[in-house]
């Protein structure tokens, strides 16, 4: 059993930081990097720093972190160039998706009602953040910016992604030549090339084929062009997880008469797909992250827009306070993917006890 | 005697060029217990998967309960409907419940409202005598438990036959007793089944007839009294020599 320490600081301090020669020497060094760099970055970020409204006058002369930046430029980092007054619609589309979400991350709640409020929530997402009716301003994807359009990208991206990657996956191991091989072609081709010309590919070479006129809204390919990319990873991770399911699962399947789409929904996948949540989720977090990656097709996702809130040049020279900021917001959602995971392979593993 | 409930006729099988099943013959009457023996590799494995097209023969017939197996994906559903089986390795779904394992294919495949499925599956658990364990997952049960949870499981679907595919060799021997009693209940109800198993005291004690299997080809068919007390070939003799002689 695991001794406590809670009442016994000294204790705790032998057994985790001074237990072997190796660990205290180990344990020494960290605390005299520590005592080099702790004081600098509080002097930096802390009390040399300039907080609430002002100029970057002012910043200059305190000398530390900048952290005005952020109050004066945080809408324009957060909502791009989507009209000011506007703001409280992207606003609202944000808090519609974190609520989503909270809800789909609940196991009692994936029921098929679940999809269906998908569908109805994006829907409500779509009408806020396009206008055009019920009285909106309408308001092009072109001015679409910051976290949401992030958020948009990379949700709606791994939501359409995970279903096609599972598609694709089955495909790949089934009898069916034609299938399988356009299954293989597929994932091998897109494994081939870079995300980058993927999306150039998407927004400026797809449109050629199209007919004079006829136009397909920017983010809506970008999205398209991430979706695709994503699917033919998740495909991957998703048959590492089919692989290693014993045949006998499959023939105990067949003998009680299960058609192939029952055993792949009943038995096979709930099995699979919870053995390979490390790396879905990990080509989840990816995903979330490359969606900065649609800078370079002309979108202001969170970090084109907090670059774009830097141009300004009396604020150009806090640009680690602008990037830190941007780090942070980036890093509390995949860290919460992370921390989600991870409960949730605990919840599902319970009959492994 | 009636018209037989399974029949192979001339059935060959290869896997790749290895034949493992050369002219395949048997005829198994409605009640009839056939217990399947033979050195490991002879193809009595291969031979009870055929019939419910686990595994595909290329020549020959096989006929269960009047349905041909054929390429015909309807007569092979028919065919497993009619069919139980209970693999060496238990093959339950670790996912599922005990008692969702015993429903799933009564609700999804025949159809059946979930609470008559659930009564079913109560009174198959009381009849392998472990309805305690209804809502434990498989992985928290003895092997012995487990298998008859398997045995339950295929009995689910009111099967015509059923198959056994060495169901006590992956037992620790003290549960080969639990799994075997289950057995020879079913087998006093008149459940007809195809066992391939080298429990001879258990096959000496229930079949109306023994098939010694060996190289692909079946090379005894007798009832157990003279099969085990005066069997006709040399290599029978020599098999069960070794495997009741030590």
């Amino acid at each position: 059993m695991k001794p406590s320490f809670r009442h016994r600081p000294l204790d705790w301090g032998r057994a985790n930081l001074f237990s072997s020669p190796a660990n205290s020497l180990l344990t020494v060094l960290a605390l005299a990097l520590l005592w080099q760099l702790a004081p600098p970055l509080v002097g930096w970020g802390v009390l040399r720093a300039s907080w609430g409204a002002g100029d970057p006058e002012t910043c200059r002369q305190a000398g530390g972190a900048c952290w005005t930046l952020l109050t004066e430029k945080h809408r324009l980092m957060l909502f791009g160039v989507y009209p000011y007054e506007q703001h409280w619609r992207p606003l609202l589309a944000m808090a519609l998706f974190v609520a989503l979400l909270a809800t789909s991350a609940n196991r009692r709640f994936w029921r098929p009602w679940l999809a269906a409020l998908w569908l109805l929530t994006v829907l409500g997402i779509g009408i806020l953040m396009w206008g055009g009716v019920l009285g909106l301003v309408p308001v092009e994807t072109a001015q679409w910016g910051g976290l949401p359009l992030t958020l948009v990208i990379a949700v709606l991206a791994i939501a359409m992604a995970f279903p096609f990657s599972i598609l694709l996956a089955l495909g790949r191991r089934s009898d069916l030549p034609a299938i399988k091989a356009l299954s293989v072609g597929y994932i091998e081709l897109v494994r081939g090339v870079p995300l980058v010309s993927v999306l150039f590919m998407a927004s400026v070479m797809f449109p050629l084929f199209l007919p004079e006129g006829v136009t397909i809204d920017k983010a809506l390919r970008a999205l398209v062009g991430m979706t695709l990319f994503t699917a033919a990873y998740l495909a991957e991770a998703v048959r590492g997880g089919l692989q290693a399911i014993p045949r006998g699962q499959f023939e105990a399947a067949d003998v009680l008469g299960l058609s192939y789409w029952q055993a792949m929904r009943l038995i096979i996948l709930p099995q699979a797909l919870r053995l390979v949540i490390p790396p879905i989720v990990n080509q989840f977090i990816t995903c979330f992250k490359d969606t900065s990656l649609v800078t370079i097709v002309g979108l202001y996702d969170l970090l084109a827009a907090t670059k774009a809130a830097l141009n300004d040049p009396g604020w150009r020279p806090f640009f680690v306070e602008g990037y830190l900021a941007a780090a942070l917001v980036y890093f509390c959602f995949c860290f919460f993917m992370s921390r989600y995971s991870q409960w949730l392979e605990r919840e599902l593993n319970r009959d492994r006890r | 005697m009636a018209a037989p409930i399974v029949e192979l006729c001339d059935v060959n099988k290869w896997f790749g060029a290895f034949h493992v099943l050369k002219d395949i013959t048997l005829e198994v009457a409605k009640g009839e217990k056939v217990v399947v023996c033979g050195p490991s590799g002879s193809g009595k494995s291969t031979m009870i998967r055929c019939i419910n097209r686990l595994e595909e023969h290329q020549s020959g017939r096989i006929v269960v309960d009047g349905v041909e197996l054929a390429d015909d994906i309807k007569a092979i559903d028919a065919v497993r409907r009619r069919v139980g089986m209970v693999f060496q390795s238990f093959n339950l779904f670790p996912h599922l419940t005990v008692l969702e394992n015993l429903t799933l294919a009564p609700v999804r495949v025949a159809g059946m409202a979930p609470r008559d499925a659930e009564a079913t599956a109560m009174a198959l658990l009381e009849r392998v005598r472990i309805p305690e364990q209804a809502g434990k997952f498989p992985g928290q049960l003895s092997g012995g438990q487990q298998q008859r949870v398997a045995i339950a499981r295929a009995l689910c679907l009111k099967p015509a036959v059923m198959l056994f595919d060495e169901p006590t060799s992956a037992l620790d021997p003290e549960m080969v007793g639990e799994v075997l009693d289950v057995m020879s209940g079913l087998a006093a109800e008149g459940m007809t089944m195809i066992c391939v198993t080298h429990e001879m005291g258990f096959a000496r004690a229930v079949a109306d007839t023994m098939v010694f299997m060996d190289e692909g080809r079946i090379v005894e068919i007798a009832p157990p009294a003279r099969f085990f007390d005066h069997p006709a070939n040399e290599r029978t003799k020599r098999f069960l020599g070794k495997i009741i002689g030590h």
